[in-house]
């Protein structure tokens, strides 16, 4: 698809041999291809169009280099304007308090769950004490789902099967960790849509009970275009700090990630890529990058094979 | 909905004082379906069709646009083989116990989904049974059986980290010699990309086989209403390994389109049965044609 994307533009640009830098006329059919490759990788419909924009300005009057064909100049440039849009480096958590508490919010299935176990064995490894606190009451099972995670990563689990209020569990896990000396307290909640006002209501006041140092947005990297929405309205609500990409261990291009990035200017901090405790990385904007475009994360991933 | 926002509304503007389709309609009518997972190549196609109904049959006025439209984004959505399904029931003179695959990637709702048609199913009088094929993932069986239990439907289950064709394989036995109507296996989410982990599927189906020879009757892959366009390679990879022969998105109570089944069920002519719409025992409804093209336009 990468090598795709740069022989349609090379083909864009064939019949207009002669021309020497990239102008207004030569540069619109291909970044129509652009916009398309960008828009099958799931980046939103609207986002797509302002960065292909962006692209077309940055590349106009830019001398065609002999070297590489206008195509995979292209390429580079689209390349390079995802990278920084992304954020270009790494960002890490922010974990101060006593305890220091660590909030996961997101919609139904993205991956909360088992993120929480990844990252609780993560600091754990760092050489921090950790707890999970099990403050999804509604769907079935999931307190139990935790506590399995819980014990595949030696990490203690809080709950209260029998409490109903998601605040009052979360204030409590809190109380106990401090109790017992834990540095880190890490709070799996709920699936919620955006549009569910009583269950956005029940995350904001989570937050404001337990005044998190770090707000992570665990989103699928398989979302489409309303990864915005979602996006959009979680962090209206939550004013999050980053943001979790799940599930990258599939053949998705991952487009949602730029989406979000675009519209909420919260740094993606981490990805997910499996389902077993280990398959976490921070993320690399390169490589993601790379990934939208059709190279696939293949890098971190055999890196990590 | 506020009707200030439909597309009709914003077709009307477009084209007032005009004959034919222009490019501001068309531009309008590619945002409202790609905003909606359908994908360029399917919409291109769509409006293509679009451009050519136009000119042979004169445009006249937004509302035979707006008709037009609907028509074609529904032609492309693929027709129910089993007679036409206006409730949850299980097709006339099939054998029983019919027996239901369910598959799908990661977290997508396969278990609320069967959770819920057991319900549906119980409330038409079927006898139902499920399988708790999902060994694997945390809690899983747990979560199952909570959905037996509040639906008053018996689980067969062997525990976790057992063989998932060994359930499935019991599942269908006890169902057949108990006189069960249907039977539902669950399976463990898995990515279409890992080979040994869609292999595993084939074999669940093919130990299925050896007790019911015409089972599974209904393989349904589940699929997430705001999943963009890898759902097709789902769609793709799972009709391989497993011959997937019905749909059910779910997740359709956010602002979600899914969008992205309409290709999907026009490439590989797979039926949307079901939909989902919450996550209470209640939510889910039977596919509507009609109701989901609206859906789509509906901004
Ligand atoms: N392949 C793959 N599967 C994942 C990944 N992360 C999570 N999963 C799986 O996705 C499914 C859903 O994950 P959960 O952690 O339960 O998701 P959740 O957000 O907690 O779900 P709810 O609590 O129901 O909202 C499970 O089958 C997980 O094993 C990942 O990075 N890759
Ligand atoms: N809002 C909404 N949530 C849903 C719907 N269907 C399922 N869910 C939720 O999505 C999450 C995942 O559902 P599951 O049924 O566990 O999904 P699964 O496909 O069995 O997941 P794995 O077995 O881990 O692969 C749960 O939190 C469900 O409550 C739906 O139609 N609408
Ligand atoms: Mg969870
Ligand atoms: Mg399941």
């Amino acid at each position: 698809m990468f090598d795709n994307l740069s022989t349609k533009l090379d083909k864009a640009f064939k019949n207009l041999k002669g021309q020497g830098s990239i102008t207004e006329i030569n540069v619109a059919t291909t970044v129509k291809e652009i916009r398309r490759a960008l828009i099958d990788a799931d980046v939103n419909f609207k986002v797509a169009k302002e960065v292909t924009d962006e692209i077309k300005n940055k590349s106009l009057g830019q001398d065609i280099l002999i070297s590489v064909s206008p195509g995979q100049m292209l390429v580079k440039i689209t390349q390079d304007e995802l990278t920084s849009l992304m954020g270009g480096t790494q960002e890490n958590i922010v974990i101060e308090g006593n305890p220091a508490v660590i909030l996961i919010a997101g919609l139904q299935g993205s991956g909360k769950t088992t993120f929480t176990g990844k990252l609780a064995a993560r600091l754990k490894k760092e050489g921090k004490s950790v707890m999970m606190a099990a403050c999804d009451i509604y769907r079935p099972a999931a307190i139990d789902q935790l506590k399995v995670l819980g014990e595949q990563v030696g990490v203690e689990v809080y709950a209260e099967p029998e409490n109903k209020n998601a605040v009052e569990i979360a204030k409590n896990a809190i109380a106990a960790a401090k109790q017992q000396n834990k540095k880190v307290v890490i709070v799996d909640t709920a699936g919620r849509l955006a549009v569910d006002e009583q269950m956005m209501a029940e995350i904001a006041d989570v937050k404001e009970a337990i005044q998190p140092s770090e707000t992570l947005f665990v989103v699928d990297s398989m979302t489409g275009q309303d990864a915005v929405n979602t996006a959009k309205t979680f962090n209206d609500r939550l004013d999050f700090n980053g943001v979790v990409l799940t599930k990258l261990d599939g053949d998705t291009r991952g487009g949602a990630a730029i989406s979000i990035r675009k519209v909420v200017e919260k740094p993606i901090k981490f990805i997910s890529y499996g389902e077993k405790m280990e398959a976490l990385d921070v993320f690399y904007p390169e490589r993601m990058a790379q990934r939208v475009l059709g190279m696939g994360d293949v890098v971190s991933l055999v890196e990590r094979a | 909905e506020k009707s200030k926002d439909s597309l009709l509304d914003k077709i009307s503007k477009a084209v007032v004082g005009k004959s034919t389709v222009d490019e501001d309609v068309l531009d309008e009518l590619e945002e409202i379906l790609i905003t909606s997972d359908v994908g360029v190549g399917t919409t291109i196609k769509v409006i293509r069709r679009i451009e050519e109904r136009v000119a042979r049959d004169k445009y006249v006025g937004t509302d035979e646009l707006d008709k037009i439209l609907r028509e074609e984004v529904a032609g492309l959505l693929a027709e129910n083989q089993t007679e036409e399904m206006s409730d949850f029931e299980i097709p006339k003179g099939a054998s029983k116990p019919y027996v239901m695959l369910i598959v799908g990637v990661n977290g997508v709702g396969k278990t609320t989904t069967i959770g819920k048609l057991s319900a549906q199913f119980k409330k038409k009088g079927y006898k139902v049974l499920l399988g708790a094929a999902d060994t694997f993932r945390a809690a899983a069986v747990d979560q199952i059986k909570l959905w037996g239990e509040r639906t008053g439907v018996p689980v067969v289950s062997h525990g976790m980290n057992t063989d998932p064709s060994a359930v499935a394989f019991d599942a269908a036995k006890k169902a057949a010699e108990e006189g069960y109507d249907i039977v539902m296996i669950d399976t463990a989410g898995r990515l279409h990309n890992k080979v040994n982990l869609m292999n595993e599927l084939t074999k669940i189906k093919r130990v299925i086989q050896k007790f019911i020879p015409e089972a599974p009757h209904d393989i349904m892959l589940v699929l997430d209403g705001s999943t963009g366009q890898n759902a097709v390679m789902q769609a793709r990879e799972f009709t391989k390994a497993t011959q997937v022969s019905s749909l059910a998105i779910t997740k359709l109570d956010g602002t979600a389109k899914g969008g992205v089944v309409v290709g999907i069920s026009d490439e590989f002519k797979i039926p949307v049965r079901y939909i989902g719409v919450g996550e209470q025992v209640d939510d889910l409804q039977v596919f509507n044609k009609e109701e989901f093209v609206d859906s789509l336009f509906k901004k």
